[in-house]
């Protein structure tokens, strides 16, 4: 019950892109149609849930405070957390690479679908951000691939509503001047106000 | 081959250290090209931060720093660097030089890297960085390179520390931490009072402020985006 709840939460409390800004880059280039930023969706949710509890493990195992004390008692003292972000983007890195190369084999279509989005992934704030707040939260190991797939979940949501209010919107009239990112923004503020009425659950 | 260019170098007159072409190289992102308002580059952490200028302005001082040392690190490294993992080299300098950053702050100013907490980390992913890296460090000369990374880098300041402005006036009613509008009342009268707009506290109030801001910028400037 406390994993759904921390499921619900990042989902729609602690929402990715309303809450926290991250990802915000891939969300406003790649939400122009609704099928594009399906596919963009679908690839984070993917990465997500698979970086975030392989970093955890990471973190758990190698880099927190004491976390090399299964290597021996003159390892216990070792804080190597000063290392968390190469170690994290570099775990990232080479994740989305080489989801890249088993997607491309075992599911070429799926590949042709997501192929062009997954290296931009990798430079994707949200999925270093996911990681990142599951260090400092100290989750478990459980909790941080369900923390990792409510928050990718979160994005995919988040990005389709808008691409789907988007295209809507190249019937309309907008002022020169706030044509494309400008008109996106306030859009996005808007979005960011409907998402803001979740914030009184208490989970 | 390297007899040839220095050859070439010997017969051009130096470019001057502040020629018209390396001027523009730091003017044209603080208006015309800016990364946040026309190429829609670094979003990501540019709103998180703004809700003080304090904060906001740490940040840019960040970013400036790692722009500038990645840009020449990456350009001295242009011809050996492989282009098919030149991702990775990129994101490791970028991740050391981050680092080096957040371990200052956490040594000097701490309160400001609990405040801050994993929005410094996340620089690595600002796309203004990568973005500057593979767009321009990769193909021209350390010292160009580090003059674009700091016209690139300013432009981002000013907008973040522009939209930080708004929303603390408006959200908290102070400016860098002095609060505005009761030192206003003390000259004006007692009970000149102002209610705060929790809105702009919220990450609701970025969106809008950019928003607007961008609208402002865009029509002055005259870009339309299609």
């Amino acid at each position: 019950m406390e994993l759904f709840n921390l499921g619900i939460k990042s989902i729609f409390i602690d929402n990715m892109v309303f809450a926290y800004f991250l990802g915000m880059c891939s969300f406003l280039a790649v939400s122009k149609k609704v099928s594009t930023a399906l596919g963009l969706g679908a690839a984070v949710i993917f990465v997500l849930t698979v970086t975030t509890p392989t970093n955890w493990l990471l973190n758990e195992f190698v880099l927190k405070e004491g976390a090399l004390a299964w290597m021996g008692d003159s390892f216990a003292t070792i804080d190597l957390s000063f290392l968390r972000f190469i170690m994290f983007i570099a775990i990232i890195a080479a994740m989305v690479q080489l989801v890249e190369m088993v997607v491309e084999k075992f599911a070429p279509a799926l590949y042709g679908a997501l192929g062009i989005f997954l290296p931009l992934i990798a430079v994707n704030c949200a999925i270093l951000g996911g990681s990142l707040f599951m260090a400092q939260r100290d989750y478990t190991l459980a909790e941080a691939t369900v923390y990792g797939f409510g928050s990718g979940t979160g994005f995919f949501l988040a990005i389709i509503a808008l691409a789907a209010i988007r295209e809507k919107l190249k019937y309309s009239n907008v002022p020169n001047g706030l044509k494309g990112l400008g008109i996106t923004m306030l859009l996005t503020g808007l979005m960011g106000i409907a998402f803001m009425s979740f914030m009184g659950i208490d989970l | 081959m390297s007899t040839e260019t220095t050859v070439a170098e010997l017969k051009k007159p130096a470019e001057a250290l502040l020629s018209k072409r390396r001027k523009k190289l730091i003017s044209d992102p603080l208006v015309d090209d800016n990364p946040i308002t026309i190429q829609v580059l670094g979003i990501c952490s540019a709103l998180a931060v703004t809700t003080q200028l304090q904060p906001t302005l740490v940040m840019a001082i960040s970013v400036i720093f790692v722009i500038v040392m990645a840009n020449l690190t990456i350009s001295l490294l242009r011809n050996t660097i492989p282009t098919r993992v030149r991702i990775i080299v990129q994101l490791a300098v970028v991740a050391t030089l981050v680092t080096l950053v957040s371990e200052f702050l956490k040594a000097f100013a701490f309160d400001m890297y609990k405040e801050l907490s994993v929005f410094v980390g996340l620089i690595i992913t600002n796309c203004i960085v990568m973005g500057r890296l593979e767009a321009f460090a990769l193909g021209n000369k350390p010292y160009d390179s580090i003059l674009d990374g700091f016209g690139s880098a300013l432009g981002y300041s000013w907008i973040i520390l522009a939209v930080a402005f708004f929303r603390e006036l408006l959200g908290s009613g102070s400016v860098f931490g002095v609060p505005v509008y009761d030192t206003l009342a003390g000259f004006i009268s007692d009970d000149f009072s102002f209610a705060t707009n929790g809105l702009m506290v919220s990450p609701v109030g970025a969106f809008i402020i950019l928003g607007l801001i961008i609208w402002v910028q865009r029509t002055k400037t005259g870009y339309v985006e299609h």
